[in-house]
C-alpha cells in the first residue's frame, strides 16, 4: 500500500479522500490556491502546499506546480479527484514521468475514451450499443435519408460544429425528413458558417443510467451496480439514485457485462463509469467517465464498498479484494447535490461566507465547506452532497426530505429547498420520470415566495428583546392598535411586514407566518424555513441609501486657496460622487478635490495656473 | 407572599352591568383617540405630505426601533379647550424605543395650526422635558413649528412655565448630561431656532427645515433686506456656513435614521435601583377589571380586586391588614418591578391615614416606588372626626407623600375628589406619571355634595332674608350644579388641560405602569460635567 497521497483538488472531494487514506494510515497531502488558505480541506490534511494564485489555471489545472508539490511534499501517489486534471491524458503521463502513481487509469485509457468519436468506435468494436446514428462527412440528400431510414424514426439532425441547440431539429417521420434537414442546415450556417450535420435516434423518454466499474492491474473488472442520474438540469446532475428504481434485475445484469465489455475493450484500470442514455429495456452507450464520480456515495451505500479505498488498493498494485459474486446490493441511496446557487434567479452562482451550516438528520454529508467558509467565484459552486439510505426507496426519500427540511445553511443563495421540492414531488417518487424532470416541474419546486420569509423574519425580528418592558416587541401604543411593522430588502424588492396577530400582512397581501429559523447577522437578516434560506437587508438602520450627506449644492470649491495645477474635467462630461476634478496645490500639498455627488459638468470655472481663494467654486454641477 | 382570592362572580348580572359599561368607555375614548390621532384637518395632512413631509406620527414611528412600545403622554391635550380644533395639543409628546433605549419625543405637529404653540402646546413640551428631566431620558424634538402662536402670546411668551422654559430646561438637562437631540423637520422661527441651537445635537432635513431667529418677512420689515427662506436659513446654509446643525440629512427617513445613530452613540449607562424579578401575568383576567369596577363611582367595592388584576400573579403582601381598612397597603411587582400600593377602600378615617403615612415611610426607605390607586370621596366629616384632629392624621399622610423621595406614580381608578386628591399623590404631589382611567371623576367634592352644599349656602341666605325658594327652582339651581361637576369633573375635560399624563384603558393599567416603572428605577451611572453642550 502507499505510503503518501497527494490530492491535487479541493473542496468536497479532497476532504471526502482524505478521510479513506486516514483510516488506511496513509499520509495525506493537500495542495491549495491562495483563495483556498482557510479551506476545510486544508486543514484536513498532514500537509498543505500552496500552489498558486486563486484562479484554476494558475493552481489547481496547473500540472507543474501541482508536480512540484508531489516532489517537494514526497507524495508517492497523486489522486486527481474529479473535475480539474482527473480526465488529463497527460497529466496522468506528467506523473508517470515523474514516478508518482496516478489514481485513476492509463493515460491511454483516458484518451480514448476522452474522444466522442474514438470511443464510440472501439465500443461498436467491442459489441457495446451505441446510439444508432449517421457521424459521416457524406451530406448528399438523398443519402442522409436513406440513413435516417436505417436509424429510424423519430431522429434528430444535429451541426457537426454545434452547440446550445442551433442547428437541432426533431424529425418524426420520413415526411418531415427534407424540409427539417433544410431548415437545420440552414440554421447551422448562419450559426457556424458550416452546414454539416449529424443523425441520431432521438430517445423521446430517455433516462441517464450509468454503471460503476472497478477494475485492477490484475485483469479483474467487476461492476458495483447502475445509478439513475435523469434528474438533470442543464446536464448538471441535480439528484443521483441507485439502484434504478426501473432497472430490472435481467437489464442491470445487461447493464453491467455490457459495461465490463467496454471496460476490457480499452484496458481500464481503477474506477470508472460507463454512462448510458436509456428507454425501456433499450439503453446505448454515451460516455465513459475515467475517474471517481461525485455520485459514487450512492454506489458506497448499496454495496457497503469503499470506493476510495479500493482504487488506493489497485494503485497500490494489489488485486482487488472482491469479485463480482461477492458484491451485494442492498437496500436504496438517494444523493442530492447541494449548491451554492439561487434557483429563482436562473440558478446564478452566489458568494459570500457560509454563516450556517447545519445539516442534522442520519444521512451522509460529503462537504467541502463549514460554517465560516467562503465561498469564492472562483470555483464550482458545489458546498455539499447530501446521502441518505435506508431499506427501500420510499425509506430514503423520507429520510432524506427530513433532513433537508430541518436543515439550516446560511450565508450565500443555495438550492436546498429546491432539492427538497424535487425529491418529494410526485413525479419523482413514481421512479419513472426521464431527464426533462427538472424542467418540467421547475416552477411547483421553486420555494415558496419570499413573502413567507420576510414575514417569518419580521416575526423573529420584532419579538420581545428583553424582559424589560421597553424590550418588548408589543409596539404598544396608548389606546391605538398596535404597530408592530418592518421593512425589509431583498435586491431591489422592498417588503413591507406588519403583523396582525399570528398572521402578517406583507405589502398589503395577509401571508401566514410559518415556522421556522431566523438569523441576525447585524442588518443582513436570514429567514429559513423548510429548508430553504432567503437573505433579506433590515432597512431600518440602512444609512447606506443615502449619499454623501455633505453634499447638496451643485458647486465644487476649492478647499483652501492654493493654486490649480490639474483639472481632470471638461464641460458636459459626467462625472460620479468621488471623482478627483480638479487638484489644487496649496502649502506644498496637492489637494484632490472631487465631486460630492453625480452629475454633469455645466462649467469649468478655472483653470491649470489659476490662483484661487478658500470657497471659490472652480466646477459648476449640473 | 399570598395571592390575592378574588370574590367576583363572573356570572352576575352586576358584571356584566360593569363589564358592558366600562368597555363602552373605552370604546369611546378608542374612538376618540382615533380622530385626535389624525392630526390636522385633512386639506393640511394632504399639503404636508405633499411636500415630501412624513405626517408626525409616522415621524415618530419611524424614528422608533421596529415593533417597539411607545408611551403617549398627553394625548387629550387640548381636547375642546379652544374654539380652535388643536388635536393632542399640537405637539406629539411621549417615551419610545430608539436604538434600544427609552427616550422622550417631542414632535410637532405641523398640520395644526403649523405647529404653533398655543398655551397647552407650551403645557405639553414643558411636561414632556419634566418627565425626561426627572426620568434621565434622551430627548429627541422633531421640529416643525412656526413658533408661538401671536394671538395669544401673552399666555405663551413671558411668564415662568412658558416659552423660555424650554431652553432653560434643554441647557440644564444638557449639563444633567441629558442627550439632547433636534430633527429639524420645517420651520424653527424665532424662539423655535433656539430648539436645535441649544441641541446637543442636531439634523436637518435638506430642503425643507430652516432655522432663524427672524423670518424673511421679519428681515425685509426690519432691515430692508430681501432673502429667501432657503438662503437664510436653510439646510445648506446651517450645515456649511453657520455650524448651526451638525448633519444634512436627504429626507424625513434619513434624518430618522440618523437621529436614531445619535441616540445609538449616545452611550447612556445606567443602575438599577431596585431588584428586579421575572415577570408573571396577574392570576385572575386582566380584562376582569371591566366587570370588577361598579359603574357608579359611590357604589363601593373591594379594591383588591383590582389590585389582583394589575400586579404580578396577584400576589400582594398586604400591610397592617386590620387597621384601617378604608386604605389598602401592600407591597407587589408589577413587569417584575417592586412596588408599594396604596389603594382607597373607602373614605379616609384617621387610622388609614397614619397607616398610610406609616406606610410611605416604609416603602421610602426601602427604595420602593410608589403607587397610588385613588378613588377617594374625601376624608371623613363630621365632629367626632374634626374632634379627634382628623386634620393633623390627615397632613401627616400629606407630608409623607410629598416629601416621599422614591418615585411615585398614581392612577385614578375611580372618584378624586378634595383633600383625598392630595393625601392620594394628586398631580400636585410630584408623581412621576398620573393616569386617569375613562370612568374617574376629579373634583374639589362630588357634584352631588356641591349641589348641596351650594343649595344650603343660598338657601341659608334666602331664609335670612326672609324669602323663601321655590322648591321646582331649587331643584333645577342643583341640577345646573350637577352638570356642570359633572362636565369639569370628566376625565377628558381633565386630560385636555394636562392634569393628567393620559387616560388609559383599565386593562393597559399593567403595561403603562411596567413601562414607566422601568423608565424610573433606574439612575444614570455617568458624572455630569457641570455645564451644558456649547454649540460651537
Amino acid at each position: 500500500m502507499i505510503e503518501s497521497l497527494l490530492v491535487a483538488n479541493r473542496g468536497e472531494i479532497a476532504c471526502r479522500i482524505f478521510r479513506t487514506a486516514r483510516d488506511l494510515n496513509i499520509r495525506t497531502i493537500a495542495v491549495y490556491s491562495e483563495a483556498d488558505v482557510n479551506a476545510l480541506h486544508v486543514g484536513m490534511a498532514d500537509q498543505a502546499i500552496c500552489i498558486g494564485p486563486p484562479p484554476a489555471t494558475e493552481s489547481y489545472l496547473d500540472i507543474h506546480r501541482i508536480l512540484e508539490a508531489a516532489r517537494e511534499s514526497g507524495a508517492e501517489a497523486i489522486h486527481p479527484g474529479y473535475g480539474f486534471l482527473s480526465e488529463n491524458a497527460e497529466f496522468a503521463e506528467a506523473c508517470n514521468a515523474a514516478g508518482v502513481i496516478f489514481v485513476g487509469p492509463p493515460a491511454e485509457a483516458i484518451r480514448v475514451m476522452g474522444s466522442k468519436t474514438e470511443s464510440k468506435r472501439l465500443m461498436e468494436e467491442a459489441g457495446v450499443p451505441v446510439l444508432p446514428g449517421y457521424h459521416g462527412s457524406e451530406q448528399n440528400l438523398q443519402f442522409l435519408k436513406a440513413q435516417g431510414e436505417e436509424i429510424g424514426y423519430p431522429l434528430l439532425i444535429k451541426a457537426s460544429a454545434g452547440g446550445g441547440g442551433k442547428g437541432m431539429r426533431i424529425v418524426e417521420n420520413a415526411g418531415q425528413f427534407d424540409e427539417r434537414l433544410a431548415s437545420a442546415q440552414r440554421e447551422a450556417r448562419g450559426a457556424f458558417g458550416d452546414d454539416q450535420v449529424l443523425l441520431e435516434r432521438y430517445l423521446t423518454a430517455p433516462k441517464h443510467i450509468e454503471v460503476q466499474l472497478m477494475a485492477d492491474t490484475h485483469g479483474s473488472v467487476v461492476h458495483l451496480f447502475e445509478r439513475d442520474c435523469s434528474v438533470q438540469r442543464r446536464h448538471q446532475k441535480v439528484i443521483e439514485e441507485a439502484p434504478g428504481p426501473t432497472v430490472t434485475a435481467e437489464l442491470r445484469e445487461q447493464l453491467g457485462e455490457t459495461a465490463i465489455m467496454a471496460a476490457r475493450q480499452v484496458g481500464y484500470v481503477g474506477a470508472g463509469t460507463v454512462e448510458f442514455i436509456a428507454e425501456g429495456d433499450d439503453f446505448y452507450f454515451m460516455e465513459m467517465n475515467t475517474r471517481l464520480q461525485v455520485e459514487h456515495p450512492v454506489t458506497e451505500a448499496i454495496t457497503g464498498l469503499d470506493l476510495v479505498d479500493l482504487q488506493l488498493r489497485v494503485a497500490s498494485g494489489e488485486a482487488l479484494p472482491i469479485e463480482q459474486d461477492d458484491v451485494q446490493l442492498r437496500g436504496h441511496a438517494i444523493e442530492v447535490r447541494l449548491y451554492a446557487e439561487n434557483p429563482r434567479k436562473k440558478f446564478l452562482p452566489s458568494t459570500g461566507t457560509i454563516e450556517r451550516f447545519e445539516i442534522p438528520g442520519s444521512v451522509r454529508v460529503d462537504s467541502g465547506v463549514a460554517a465560516g467558509s467562503v465561498v469564492s467565484m472562483h470555483y464550482d459552486p458545489m458546498l455539499a452532497k447530501i446521502i441518505a439510505y435506508a431499506d427501500d426507496r420510499q425509506g430514503a426519500i423520507d429520510t432524506l426530505g427530513k433532513a433537508l427540511g430541518a436543515s439550516a445553511v446560511a450565508g450565500v443563495e443555495h438550492n436546498l429547498g429546491y432539492l427538497r421540492g424535487l425529491l418529494e414531488h410526485d413525479n419523482f417518487a413514481a421512479g419513472d420520470y426521464t431527464t426533462s424532470i427538472a424542467d418540467d416541474v421547475h416552477e411547483e419546486v421553486l420555494p415558496r415566495g419570499a413573502e413567507a420569509f420576510a414575514a417569518r423574519a419580521a416575526k423573529v425580528l420584532l419579538q420581545d428583546q428583553g424582559e424589560d418592558p421597553w424590550l418588548r416587541g408589543s409596539g404598544f401604543r396608548l389606546n391605538q392598535a398596535p404597530r408592530r411593522s418592518l421593512e425589509l430588502r431583498q435586491g431591489k424588492t422592498e417588503y413591507a411586514v406588519t403583523l396582525e396577530g399570528e398572521s402578517a400582512q406583507v405589502n398589503g397581501e395577509l401571508t401566514p407566518v410559518p415556522e421556522g429559523e431566523v438569523l441576525e447577522r447585524r442588518e443582513v437578516i436570514y429567514a429559513i424555513l423548510e429548508g430553504h434560506t432567503e437573505r433579506f437587508l433590515n432597512t431600518t438602520d440602512d444609512l447606506s441609501r443615502y449619499g454623501g450627506q455633505q453634499f447638496s449644492a451643485g458647486g465644487i470649491r476649492a478647499p483652501m486657496p492654493g493654486q490649480v495645477i490639474a483639472v481632470h474635467v471638461s464641460s458636459g462630461d459626467k462625472v460620479k460622487a468621488g471623482d478627483v476634478v480638479a487638484v489644487v496645490e496649496a502649502m506644498k500639498m496637492e489637494h484632490s478635490v472631487t465631486a460630492g455627488k453625480s452629475g454633469e459638468v455645466k462649467a469649468v470655472l478655472c483653470a491649470v495656473g489659476d490662483r484661487v481663494e478658500e470657497g471659490v467654486e472652480l466646477v459648476e454641477l449640473e | 407572599m399570598s395571592v390575592i382570592e378574588s370574590s367576583i362572580n363572573r356570572a352576575s348580572e352586576a358584571f356584566a352591568v360593569n363589564d358592558t359599561h366600562h368597555r363602552g368607555l373605552s370604546a369611546d375614548l378608542r374612538t376618540l383617540v382615533g380622530s385626535i390621532s389624525q392630526g390636522g384637518d385633512e386639506r393640511s395632512r394632504e399639503r404636508h405630505e405633499a411636500r415630501g413631509k412624513l405626517l408626525p406620527r409616522e415621524r415618530v414611528n419611524r424614528l422608533l426601533d421596529p415593533g417597539a412600545p411607545f408611551l403617549e403622554v398627553g394625548q387629550l391635550a387640548g381636547h375642546e379647550l379652544y374654539d380652535d380644533v388643536i388635536p393632542s395639543g399640537g405637539i406629539i409628546t411621549g417615551v419610545g424605543r430608539v436604538s434600544g433605549q427609552p427616550c422622550v419625543i417631542v414632535a410637532n405637529d405641523a398640520t395644526v395650526k403649523g405647529g404653533t404653540y398655543y398655551p397647552i402646546t407650551v403645557k405639553k413640551h414643558l411636561r414632556a422635558q419634566e418627565i425626561a428631566q426627572e426620568n434621565h431620558l434622551p430627548c429627541i424634538y422633531l421640529v416643525d413649528s412656526g413658533g408661538a402662536f401671536l394671538p395669544l402670546q401673552a399666555d405663551v411668551f413671558p411668564d415662568r412655565t412658558h416659552f423660555g422654559r424650554i431652553f432653560y430646561n434643554q441647557a440644564n438637562m444638557s449639563a444633567a448630561g441629558i442627550p439632547q437631540l433636534a430633527v429639524v423637520m420645517g420651520s424653527c422661527t424665532a424662539g423655535g431656532a433656539y430648539v436645535p441651537a441649544m441641541c446637543d445635537q442636531a439634523i436637518i432635513v435638506k430642503e425643507q427645515g430652516t432655522i432663524f431667529l427672524g423670518g424673511p418677512p421679519l428681515v425685509k420689515a426690519a432691515t430692508g433686506e430681501e432673502v429667501d427662506a432657503e438662503s437664510l436659513g436653510g439646510g445648506d446654509v446651517h450645515s456649511r456656513v453657520s455650524g448651526v446643525t451638525d448633519y444634512l440629512a436627504d429626507n424625513d427617513e434619513h434624518a430618522l435614521m440618523l437621529a436614531r445613530e445619535a441616540i445609538a452613540s449616545s452611550q447612556q449607562r445606567f443602575t438599577s435601583t431596585v431588584t428586579r424579578e421575572t415577570a408573571r401575568d396577574p392570576a385572575y383576567d386582566v380584562q376582569e377589571l371591566y366587570g370588577v369596577m361598579p359603574v357608579d363611582t359611590r357604589t363601593p367595592f373591594d379594591v383588591r380586586e383590582v389590585i389582583a388584576r394589575l400586579v404580578d400573579g396577584s400576589q400582594f403582601h398586604e400591610f397592617k391588614k386590620l387597621y384601617g381598612e378604608t386604605l389598602v397597603c401592600g407591597f407587589a411587582h408589577i413587569q417584575g418591578m417592586p412596588v408599594a400600593i396604596l389603594a382607597n377602600n373607602g373614605i379616609l378615617f384617621s387610622e388609614s391615614a397614619v397607616k398610610g403615612a406609616h406606610f410611605i415611610q416604609l416603602a421610602d426607605r426601602r427604595g420602593i416606588p410608589l403607587l397610588f390607586l385613588q378613588n377617594i370621596t374625601g376624608f371623613m366629616v363630621g365632629r367626632k372626626y374634626e374632634n379627634q384632629g382628623i386634620a393633623k392624621d390627615g397632613a401627616k399622610m400629606v407630608t409623607a407623600v410629598a416629601c416621599a423621595k422614591v418615585p411615585k406614580f398614581t392612577v385614578v381608578i375611580g372618584g378624586s375628589f378634595g383633600a383625598g386628591n392630595y393625601a392620594m399623590c394628586g398631580r400636585a404631589y410630584g408623581a412621576r406619571m398620573l393616569w386617569t382611567w375613562p370612568n374617574a371623576r376629579i373634583s374639589v367634592m362630588g357634584g352631588e355634595q356641591a349641589a348641596h352644599v351650594l343649595a344650603t349656602v343660598r338657601e341659608d341666605g334666602m331664609s335670612a332674608r326672609g324669602e323663601s325658594w321655590d322648591p321646582e327652582d331649587k331643584s333645577q339651581f342643583m341640577d345646573g350644579i350637577r352638570s356642570d361637576y359633572e362636565a369639569e369633573g370628566h376625565p377628558y375635560f381633565a386630560s385636555a388641560r394636562l392634569w393628567d399624563d393620559g387616560v388609559i384603558d383599565p386593562v393597559d393599567t399593567r403595561q403603562v405602569l411596567g413601562l414607566a416603572l422601568s423608565f424610573a428605577c433606574r439612575e444614570p451611572q455617568q458624572p455630569s460635567s457641570g455645564f451644558g453642550i456649547f454649540r460651537m
